[in-house]
C-alpha cells in the first residue's frame, strides 16, 4: 500500500473505532455524550507524556486505562443527570480538560504544546486495526450478555430497570467507561500523527461531534451502522474536500439534514427495509 | 409477625406535604389495601417504600426470619429489589424493546442474585406460567392490550422473587371480567406466600380481598381497619366513599 492510502484507510479505522465505542454506550442508554474529544486527547496527551519511553502498543493501553478511569469518575457524578443535561456536562468536559492541561503545562511545564515522538504509519495502521478488532469483539460479547440487556433496559426505562434489581449507576458508567477505554487508546494512536501538539489540537471538539453524526448517518441499530457511517462519511470528506473545497461544508451539512429527516435509521435502516423488501418480492414471485 | 413497618413517613414536592407522618405496618403473609382520593399521597408512598423517591424524614424496616429487622430506607431501588420488595407502576412500565419473554426473564436474571442462566429461565417458565401469559407470548410488547401490559408488570415483579409485592392500580382500567380474572391473580400470588400491599380504586376488588385497609388523605393517614370498619367509618364515608 501507498503511504497515502495507508495514512487515509488509518483515518477511517480511527473514525470506526470512535463511532463504534460512541454507539455501544450511547444508542442501547439513550444518554448522548459529547465526550468523545476528551478522552480521544486523554489518549493524545498519554503519548505525548509517554512516547518516548514506551512502546505503542503500551501507550495505547495506557492511554485507554487513562480514558477509563477518568470516565468512570466523571460518569459516577454525572451519570446522575438525565438528558440534554448530560449532554451538555459532557461537551463541558472537553473544554474542561483543555483548559486544565493548558494551566498545568504552563504552570508547571512551562510549555504550551509539545513535540510527539513520530511512530511509522504501518505500525499505527496496524495497531488499529488490532484496536477496532478487540472493540468490535467486545460490542459483539456485551449485546449477547447480562450486561448488554442490563443496558438496553436502562435505555428503555431506567426506574423500571432500577426496581428489577439493576444497578443502573454501575451498568451506565461502566458502560461509558469501556466506550471512553477506546477512544483513549485510539487518540493515544494517532498522536504520532501529529509531529507537535497543543491543546487545543489534541482536545478538538469536532472529535465528539464526528462519532455521532456518522452513527446517526450509517444507524444505530446495528453495529454495521456506525461502521458504514464511518467509512461513507470519512470517504464523503475526502471527495467533497477535493472537488468542491468551497461548498463542501454546505453539501455535507444538506446530506445530514436529509438522513435526519428521510432515514431515521440510518443507511442501515434502508439497507435492511430494502433486503426485507426485496426477500418479499422473491416469496411473492 | 409484621415484616415491614413504615415510621413518620414523610415526602414533600416543593411546598407541598404528598406524605405526611404516615405510619402503617405489614403483617406477614396479610393482603393490606391502600385507598384514598386522586393525589392522596399512595403512589408517593410505594415510591418511598420502594427507593424510586429519597425520603424527608422517618424510616422503612424490613424484617425477615432469617436476617431480622433491617432497615431499608435509604437503599437504592435495586438493593430494595434483592432485599425482597417488588412493585408494579402504575403507567405500566414494561420494555418496549424486548419480547415478553425477555422483560420476564430480565427480571429473573436482575432481581436475584448469583443466579444462573437456566434457573433464571426456568423461573422465567414458571411465573409466565402461573401469570397464564401463554396466549400472548408471540405478541409485541407494544402490540398487548392494557389488561395484559398490567399483567406483565405483576409477572415482571413476580420474577425478582419478592416476599412483599406492592401493587399499584393494576386494575384500572380493566373491565368487570378481566377485574375478576386479576382479583384471582392477586389471591393466588398471596396463596403463593406473599405479602401484598394494593392501591386500588376499585372498591370491589379492594373490599372482597383485602384483609385490612389503610385510607390516605392529603397525605396524612385518615383511617384503618377491616374492609367493615373502613366501610362504615364517618370520616372516610365523607372524604371518599360518599360519592
Ligand atoms: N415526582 C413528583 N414531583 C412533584 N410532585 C409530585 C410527584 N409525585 C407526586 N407528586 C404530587 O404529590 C401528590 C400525591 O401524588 P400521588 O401520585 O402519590 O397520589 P395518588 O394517591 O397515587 O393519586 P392517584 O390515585 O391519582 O394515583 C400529588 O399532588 C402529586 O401531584
Ligand atoms: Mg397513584
Amino acid at each position: 500500500m501507498s503511504q497515502y492510502t495507508v495514512v487515509l484507510l488509518s483515518s477511517i479505522i480511527m473514525y470506526i473505532v470512535l463511532a463504534v465505542s460512541w454507539t455501544m454506550f450511547s444508542a442501547p442508554t439513550g444518554y448522548v455524550s459529547l465526550a468523545t474529544a476528551a478522552f480521544f486527547g486523554a489518549g493524545i496527551y498519554t503519548t505525548a507524556f509517554l512516547g518516548e519511553f514506551i512502546p505503542l502498543p503500551l501507550l495505547m493501553l495506557v492511554g485507554g486505562i487513562v480514558s477509563f478511569v477518568l470516565a468512570f469518575l466523571v460518569g459516577a457524578i454525572t451519570l446522575r443527570l438525565r438528558g440534554v443535561y448530560f449532554t451538555i456536562f459532557t461537551f463541558g468536559l472537553v473544554e474542561l480538560l483543555k483548559n486544565l492541561v493548558l494551566w498545568f503545562e504552563i504552570k508547571f511545564t512551562h510549555v504550551r504544546g509539545r513535540f510527539v515522538v513520530s511512530i511509522d504509519h504501518t505500525t499505527v495502521f496496524w495497531s488499529l486495526l488490532v484496536l477496532l478488532a478487540l472493540l468490535l469483539v467486545a460490542v459483539a460479547l456485551i449485546k449477547r450478555s447480562r450486561f448488554g440487556r442490563a443496558l438496553q433496559a436502562v435505555g428503555e426505562s431506567e426506574d423500571a430497570a432500577a426496581h428489577i434489581g439493576v444497578n443502573t449507576t454501575l451498568v451506565k458508567v461502566t458502560a461509558f467507561a469501556v466506550s471512553a477505554f477506546a477512544a483513549g487508546a485510539a487518540g493515544a494512536a494517532m498522536a504520532t500523527r501529529w509531529s507537535y501538539i497543543d491543546p487545543g489540537i489534541a482536545f478538538n471538539s469536532l472529535m465528539s461531534f464526528m462519532p455521532v453524526l456518522m452513527a446517526i448517518f450509517g444507524g444505530m441499530r446495528k453495529t454495521a451502522g456506525p461502521v458504514i457511517g464511518a467509512i461513507l462519511f470519512a470517504y464523503l470528506e475526502e471527495l467533497l474536500i477535493t472537488r468542491f473545497p468551497s461548498l463542501y461544508m454546505i453539501i455535507f451539512g444538506a446530506i445530514m439534514v436529509g438522513v435526519i429527516l428521510f432515514l431515521p435509521d440510518g443507511i442501515m435502516g434502508l439497507v435492511t427495509k430494502l433486503t426485507r423488501r426485496g426477500a418479499k418480492t422473491l416469496e411473492h414471485s | 409477625m409484621n415484616i415491614l413497618e413504615g415510621h413518620g413517613l414523610t415526602k414533600a414536592f416543593g411546598g407541598r406535604v404528598a406524605v405526611d407522618n404516615v405510619d402503617f405496618t405489614l403483617a406477614e403473609g396479610e393482603i393490606l389495601g391502600l385507598i384514598g382520593p386522586n393525589g392522596a399521597g399512595k403512589t408517593t408512598l410505594f415510591n418511598l417504600i420502594s427507593g424510586a423517591l429519597s425520603i424527608d424524614a422517618g424510616t422503612v424496616t424490613l424484617t425477615d426470619s432469617d436476617a431480622g429487622t433491617r432497615r431499608v430506607s435509604g437503599l437504592k431501588p435495586h438493593k430494595i429489589c434483592h432485599l425482597g420488595i417488588a412493585r408494579t407502576f402504575q403507567a405500566a412500565k414494561n420494555f418496549p424493546g424486548m419480547s415478553l419473554y425477555d422483560n420476564i426473564l430480565s427480571s429473573a436474571q436482575f432481581g436475584n442474585k448469583h443466579i444462573s442462566d437456566k434457573d433464571a429461565k426456568a423461573k422465567t417458565d414458571k411465573v409466565i406460567e402461573f401469570t397464564g401469559l401463554e396466549p400472548l407470548m408471540d405478541k409485541s410488547v407494544k402490540d398487548i392490550p392494557l389488561a395484559g401490559q398490567k399483567r406483565l408488570e405483576v409477572a415482571r415483579a413476580l420474577a425478582t422473587n419478592p416476599s412483599i409485592l406492592l401493587l399499584d392500580e393494576v386494575m384500572a382500567g380493566l373491565n368487570p371480567s378481566e377485574v375478576e380474572e386479576s382479583m384471582r391473580l392477586v389471591t393466588k400470588i398471596n396463596e403463593s406466600g406473599i405479602t401484598i400491599i394494593m392501591i386500588e380504586h376499585v372498591m370491589k376488588a379492594i373490599m372482597s380481598i383485602c384483609g385490612r385497609i389503610l385510607v390516605l388523605h392529603h397525605g396524612q393517614k385518615l383511617a384503618e381497619g377491616s374492609p367493615e370498619e373502613i366501610s362504615s367509618d364517618k370520616s372516610v364515608i365523607e372524604v371518599y366513599l360518599g360519592g
